[in-house]
């Protein structure tokens, strides 16, 4: 049904937060999230003319890249985008099917594939432009919090995360129950300041992204100890100091 | 947003149609074609029902799984989308009440009234309903706003006006109080079109690429590199853009087709040249319509272009 029980207080709400202080941009969790999905739940994430420059696929995960700020204090910032499954999830609020849903015991909003009628009406419902149409299948595709590994019991216990978050190499990437105040992730959001994103459409989106720490003063702003003369001209002998200064024409 | 030409052609025609189903239903449920032929119900209520189902038929065109396309009436408790649905399916009933007593059997009282008002009740109700699906959808600024649900309901009813007049010419009944209307639609259209053009361009979106990424604080956000070198679906549906000059170019097309022709030829022309006028009025409208609903689309733009380098949805 898309008229689903809003999350109360106290309700688990799993989702991903992400660090964009450490995240390098490397696109492994994309390329990791691809190759989980595209033989899990909503496999396959279809590519159309994939060995041609027009390669257009689906994918549930992708990294943009930003640059913020001017100067000296502009910075380049790498953004990975999913789903962020949403508190008010007005894509399945507008599914006439009910193929959208949003799962009342952790939040995780999915599409069922059966009964999906590819309107693409969730998609335009949708401002994060997280749900992808799989041209190929006529249905809509999106990320599903690898609900297949995360309760998987055929997998190793410290594997049972999201695919983007067990293969990110810098650590920018977690996940946990958010409707948890006391979660390592709900914590991390508190102590960093943790922001959702266009708050101001009033989605309540689950996921949080962690914002860039200020930057240090850097390499210009003090005098560095390492760069200072390491040898007292004045005091060598005049023989080296004549050198000294032929060196240093 | 991608001006997918199935949905502009079916919010058209549906619209024209209900239009007239709408009109022709009230002004009969008022005694008012009680003389008029059984043949020119047939046209009305045919022509409408045409409309409403080649629009219907037209629609799911757009779907990935079309052979599905009846589970979309199920979700009427939160889905604007299933409401049309239902309410599209649920308003044959009535027409088909309405065309078996009027022009099947010849009746023009009782109970073929009652299903006349249903009709128009419906019809509007349906219209309504597509407007609504635009007007819901926070992602999009140009329509989610207050102006996009009065303009669906006036073109409807101008549209509708204007075939109803032609029909009423045809069957040599012409009505001065069904051209005022008619006239009086095209003059509202124009003024809720412009009203919603002026609102569009003076009002921007809340949305910003700072609060689609959270780094506003930073200072100004723009686009370094997108995820990938070439494109995806959220690029073409949603990223549709339509250069300015071109847009003012159409709007231009859309007043003066849409409203301005046919108001003067249905409205002011009178005697002989009058049933020609009249007759070609909805022609130029239904243009003006398809042209206003193309705009519609590619000057809206999603928040999500904001994460493929726009600089303000």
């Amino acid at each position: 049904m898309t008229s689903y029980a809003k999350p109360s207080e106290g309700d688990r709400k799993l989702g991903l937060v992400i660090d964009l202080d450490t995240c390098v941009g490397c696109h492994a969790c994309a390329v990791n999230c691809k190759e989980w999905n595209t033989s899990g739940h909503s496999a396959p994430l279809t590519d159309l003319e994939p060995w041609s420059r027009d390669a257009s696929g689906v994918w549930f995960n992708r990294i943009h890249s930003f640059e913020a700020g001017e100067g000296p204090q502009g910075r380049t910032v790498h953004f990975p985008r999913s789903c962020l499954h949403c508190e008010e999830p007005a894509c399945v609020e507008v599914c006439p099917t009910g193929a959208s849903y949003k799962r009342v015991e952790d939040g995780i909003v999915l599409v069922n594939a059966d009964t999906c009628i590819g309107c693409k009406l969730c998609s335009w419902a949708c401002p994060y432009g997280a749900r992808e149409f799989d041209e190929d299948e006529g249905v809509m595709k999106k990320c599903t919090l690898c609900v297949d590994r995360i309760y998987n019991e055929n997998l190793p216990e410290e594997e049972r995360v999201p695919a983007c978050v067990s293969t990110c190499p810098a650590g920018a990437r977690h996940f946990g129950d958010l409707g948890d105040p006391g979660s390592s992730v709900s914590r991390m959001v508190q102590e960093r300041g943790g922001v959702e994103l266009m708050p101001e459409l009033g989605y309540k989106p689950v996921n949080r992204y962690l914002p860039p720490r200020p930057k240090s003063g850097g390499c210009g702003a003090g005098k560095a100890k390492a760069l200072e003369p390491a040898i007292d001209t004045a005091a060598l002998h005049p023989a080296l100091r004549w050198l000294d200064r032929v060196l240093s024409r | 947003m991608h001006p997918a030409l199935s949905v502009i052609v079916f919010t058209t025609a549906s619209g024209a149609g209900y239009g007239l189903l709408a009109l022709t239903g009230l002004v009969f449920a008022a005694g008012g074609f009680a003389s008029m032929p059984r043949g020119f119900g047939f046209c009305a209520i045919g022509l409408g029902t045409a409309l409403v189902a080649g629009g219907l038929v037209s629609s799911t065109l757009h779907l990935g799984r079309p052979e599905r396309a009846l589970r979309a009436l199920t979700q009427v408790r939160t889905s604007w989308l299933s409401r049309e649905g239902a309410l599209a399916a649920l308003a044959f009933l009535p027409i088909l009440g309405f065309f078996a007593g009027w022009v099947a059997m010849g009746l023009v009282d009782g109970p073929v009234r009652l299903a006349a008002l249903a009709v128009a009740l419906l019809s509007v109700a349906t219209v309504h309903a597509t407007a609504m699906i635009y007007r819901s959808l926070k992602p999009v600024h140009q329509w989610c706003n207050g102006h996009v649900v009065p303009v669906y309901h006036v073109l409807a009813a101008m549209t509708g006006a204007l075939l109803l007049n032609a029909l009423a010419h045809l069957w040599g009944a012409p009505s001065q109080a069904l051209a005022a209307f008619a006239l009086l639609a095209c003059v509202a259209g124009a003024f809720l079109k412009e009203r919603y053009w002026r609102f569009v361009d003076e009002y921007a979106a809340p949305s910003t690429p700072g609060t689609a990424t959270g780094l506003s604080a930073l200072g100004k956000v723009r686009l370094l590199d997108p995820p990938h070198t070439g494109s995806n679906y959220v690029m073409r549906e949603m990223g549709f853009r339509v250069a300015r000059k071109h847009a003012l170019k159409m709007r231009r097309a859309a007043l003066l087709l849409g409203f301005v022709a046919p108001a003067l030829v249905a409205a002011l022309l009178s005697g002989a040249t009058a049933t020609v006028a009249a007759t070609i009025a909805p022609v130029p409208a239904l243009a003006g319509v398809l042209a206003e609903r193309w705009l519609f689309f590619a000057e809206a733009r999603h928040s999500a272009s904001l994460y493929y380098g726009a600089d303000a949805a």
